[in-house]
């Protein structure tokens, strides 16, 4: 014991600036997570060259991910910071676990470890990832649905938006519109139900636009990176199959 | 249909996605108001479920005995008339929610399932998975985004509410928010404002809360003139995985499910956990109450823990006792298959953050402040035959008009303790009654946000523009981290589970101090892009000052009822304590009135039946003499005052 923890973070004021690493040196705690690391930063934020700086910026909200906030490059890999455990994640370095911090790459940056992530959300209204219920009144009961189909649809629904798909997918990039696996998910997850599946035909035809699934070059990174484990790649398969027969049909004037 | 009006919610989370989509609904502008993008709002984090009686199991249950259930866990601090409201309209609520494509679990027939859950003995409960919260926020929230679409609907995501505007008559007109990018305050005038912006549990430190759970926003409308109601009751949970940067709660099934709560006999045993034979364990709870043993009730539970680790008694010494499962496959033999598929969820979050199976290794666990009871006073009024007139604007309406509250942020729904799975309940239907509160409010309403003076409005703004001014221009010394810190060592020493009025005296003067400290605080960062420091030391000093209604409730309500455990009056005294603690703010400190019966007008209240309480595990733990030697005798009658 007695171990310290090394940690290196990117900073950058702004997208406008310079970056530069800054490193700082922790006492090392047993089960510590790189938010509690970060927490204690903040409260003497002295660089190891004894320099005094602004504590970094970063987010968090729960610490228990589920509200998708705290991701980042952690270790060079994409994750929640709240379950990043140390002790798991570092190499020992002298007496030191050696951790580097760096903010997402596939958003524009807001200021060192947090990015601007709303055009993940704006996705969700392309797609029309909702139910149209008539209205919020009193009507009784849903139609009964299939427990195996609420299952998948319980899985998909389980998406925190938190981006690590979108870091991880190679056709994500600055010369691509690409949606991202997240947004199909829940393309998927709406087709699913009895109601929400009224707005199939919208959804196929903005999939099928150039902000969508043809984009998908099947490296298959997003659900490794899925912290949830959602069934990424069969959803897109599956979204391949059902816009092809959308197409078929509409093309024989079948679909609505 | 009557002229459109402009309505402002403050917070994301459940309670103020339902308040808005109601408010659109009804054909109003409204504008949302969060720290965070909605999504990721503190709802997220409830997993057991959402309480409605629907008796679909032909267990005679109803919205009465729901009713019912809630008052008694409330320990009858809450009034009984929007309790019953709240009751009535779960059935509703669920379905609703049913139909916006929520994942609930279901039976093979394809209809809702219902489960047990603490408190109750009907299958009253309907979820989904272990996360059911964040199916119901994101459920709301796509809704929300709908008319986000269609423009009804914008939101502020990434500001932070700073300030109410109060026209000169004192009536609520917008509110001041800061944007947490710019950094530029601005104001928004509006016909009313919503605050739906959660619990406190972060000034506790120990807390399985999100950690923007801080309560500034309430203490905010506090400081401006709100009431605070009962602020003293906080609820703790006795399982949760202590943390450094928060606590990670431990379901109440775990326990359910056979779950024994131990520490070693000798503290410094070095053996592994598993390996320590029972004759070496000391099962604390079994021992003091051989027939409940580990299913006692939250509170009691929460206190053997903690007065176990006070005397030192802890495993190794420290804040941390055993809640073991493990003899449920190793010697009962039941299959890892059948423990999982009951506590998956559960033991999953234990896995990912001690990175131990809780199936093989007792489990280390802690309470931890869980639920803010307390909170924003608001009224309401009764119709026909005693039930709540659903088309009063006095319904979630705080003392200020045209200020409304709904969801944890408020204090009227869950009494001195909150019942299991009622949490998500009260925000739906809490904010569903706040929106029709508002329509009422609008259909009366002689002024609209058009002829506000214009001076009103920027006056509030150059108000926070220069308080925010003052901090980034401070020449202190102090970190506003290291100060949270010490607030939380404080709330949670002083005014956590073991509740001492001396201590509680001490904790006063201590918040004193934190106070002068809080505004010599260092520009640790200068920035005028993204600044997280600043706002924070405002956000600090907010906490401060709501900290001090909690601990001044704690001080004044001399008798014990449900979260509220006091040493020195350990009894329930309904003669003198059936009274809601409302709280004044005043710059010497709050001011405390008594002046509001609870009103009981379906139950009449009646005694809690506990083998063992707080009393008897003092005696039991720390010795038969520590009230002696600890307790000064209560003189006189404090309750008058």
């Amino acid at each position: 014991m007695g171990r310290t923890v090394r940690i290196k973070i990117l900073r950058q004021d702004g997208a406008a600036n310079e970056s530069h690493w800054d490193v700082f040196e922790i006492a090392h705690r047993e089960k510590m997570n790189v938010v509690s690391a970060l927490m204690e930063i903040r409260k003497r934020p002295s660089t190891t060259e004894g320099k005094d700086v602004v504590p970094p910026a970063w987010e968090a909200a729960c610490l228990e991910e589920v509200c998708g906030s705290c991701t980042m490059n952690i270790n060079g890999r994409v994750r929640q910071a709240c379950t990043a455990m140390i002790e798991e994640l570092c190499e020992v370095e002298g007496d030191a676990y050696v951790l580097t911090l760096e903010p997402m790459k596939k958003f524009p940056l807001v200021r060192d470890l947090i990015v601007d992530r709303s055009r993940m959300f704006e996705g969700l209204i392309k797609v029309k990832a909702w139910v149209p219920i008539d209205g919020s009144y009193d009507r009784g009961a849903a139609p009964p649905q299939d427990d195996s189909i609420r299952k998948l649809r319980y899985k998909l629904s389980e998406c925190m938006t938190c981006g690590c798909c979108m870091e991880a997918c190679p056709q994500v990039n600055a010369d691509s519109e690409f949606i991202g696996a997240s947004a199909l998910g829940q393309t998927l997850l709406f087709n699913l139900h009895p109601v929400g599946s009224s707005l199939k035909g919208d959804r196929y035809d903005y999939i099928t636009s150039e902000e969508g699934i043809t984009n998908c070059g099947n490296a298959q990174n997003c659900a490794k990176a899925c912290p949830k484990e959602l069934p990424l790649t069969q959803v897109i398969a599956q979204l391949n199959r059902d816009t092809t027969v959308h197409k078929l049909r509409e093309w024989i004037g079948l679909a609505g | 249909m009557a002229a459109q009006r402009k309505a402002a919610v403050v917070g994301g989370g459940l309670a103020g996605l339902m308040t808005a989509m109601k408010l659109a609904e009804a054909g109003h502008k409204v504008q949302i108001f969060s720290l965070v993008p909605v999504k990721r709002s503190h709802s997220v984090c409830a997993q057991g479920g959402i309480n409605g009686a629907v008796n679909l199991r032909g267990e005679g249950d109803s919205p009465y005995l729901h009713f019912e259930d809630t008052i008694t866990g409330g320990d009858f601090l809450n009034h009984q008339p929007p309790v019953m409201r709240m009751a009535e309209r779960a059935p509703a609520i669920i379905y609703l929610l049913d139909r916006m494509g929520v994942p609930f679990n279901r039976t093979a027939e394809g209809v809702l399932a219902f489960r047990r859950f603490g408190g109750t003995l009907k299958h009253r409960t309907a979820y989904a998975g272990a996360t059911t919260g964040q199916q119901l926020l994101y459920a709301l929230d796509e809704q929300v985004r709908r008319y986000e679409a269609s423009g009804q609907i914008e939101k502020f995501e990434g500001w932070e509410f700073t300030s109410l505007i109060k026209d000169e008559q004192g009536r609520c007109r917008g509110l001041t928010a800061q944007d947490l990018r710019t950094m530029k305050i601005e104001s928004f005038p509006a016909d009313a404002v919503v605050m739906a912006t959660g619990g406190n549990g972060v000034v506790f430190g120990r807390s399985t809360n999100s950690i923007i759970n801080t309560g500034s926003p309430v203490s905010i409308c506090y400081q401006q003139g709100a009431h605070y109601g009962n602020p003293e009751m906080i609820q703790i949970h006795p399982t949760a995985i202590p943390g450094e940067d928060k606590c990670r709660l431990m379901s109440e099934s775990v326990r359910g499910e056979g779950g024994r709560v131990w520490v070693p006999k000798d503290p410094t045993d070095e053996r592994k956990p598993f390996d320590i034979p029972e004759g070496d364990r000391w099962y604390v709870c079994e021992e003091l109450d051989p027939v409940y043993g580990n299913l006692l009730s939250r509170d009691i539970v929460s206190f053997i823990i903690y007065c176990t680790c006070r005397m030192g008694r802890g495993y190794k010494g420290g804040q941390q006792v055993f809640l073991d499962i493990s003899h449920l496959h190793h010697k009962k033999g039941m299959t890892r298959e059948l423990i999982t598929d009951k506590l998956g969820g559960v033991l999953d979050i234990y896995k990912k953050f001690m990175r131990e199976d809780p199936i093989d290794h007792p489990m280390r666990i802690y309470p931890a402040v869980h639920y803010t009871m307390g909170g924003l006073w608001v009224d309401f009024e009764k119709g026909h035959e005693g039930a709540l007139d659903i088309e009063s604007h006095r319904n979630q309406a705080t003392n200020i008009p045209g200020l409304y509250a709904a969801g944890e942020c408020e204090y009227q729904y869950h009494g001195a303790n909150r019942l299991g799975a009622n949490a998500l309940l009260s925000c739906l239907t809490g904010g569903e009654l706040a929106s029709q509160g508002v329509l009422a409010y609008f259909q009366n309403m002689e002024v609209s946000t058009e002829d506000l003076a214009s001076s009103v409005a920027d006056d509030a703004q150059l108000e926070q523009q220069s308080r925010y001014d003052t901090i980034m221009r401070s020449d202190g010394t102090e970190n506003p981290y290291g100060l949270l810190a010490e607030l939380q060592e404080t709330m949670w020493n002083n005014v956590g589970i073991w509740r001492l009025q001396k201590d509680l005296i001490g904790a006063q003067g201590t918040l004193d101090e934190l106070t002068e400290r809080s505004k010599q605080c260092a520009v640790i960062d200068a920035g005028a892009w993204s600044n997280q420091a600043a706002p924070f030391t405002r956000t600090l000093q907010h906490m401060i000052e709501m900290s001090k209604a909690v601990v001044a409730g704690a001080i004044n309500r001399n008798e014990s009822r449900g979260a509220h455990f006091k040493l020195d009056t350990p009894q329930r005294d309904d003669d003198q304590w059936l009274r809601t603690t409302r709280a004044t703010w005043t710059e010497k400190g709050p001011e405390l009135d008594l002046d509001e019966k609870v009103d009981c007008s379906y139950i009449a209240p009646r005694a809690r039946k506990y083998k063992v309480n707080q009393h008897s595990i003092v005696t039991k733990i720390m010795g038969d003499d520590f009230f002696e030697k600890n307790v000064a005798p209560q003189v006189g009658d404090a309750a008058g005052k």
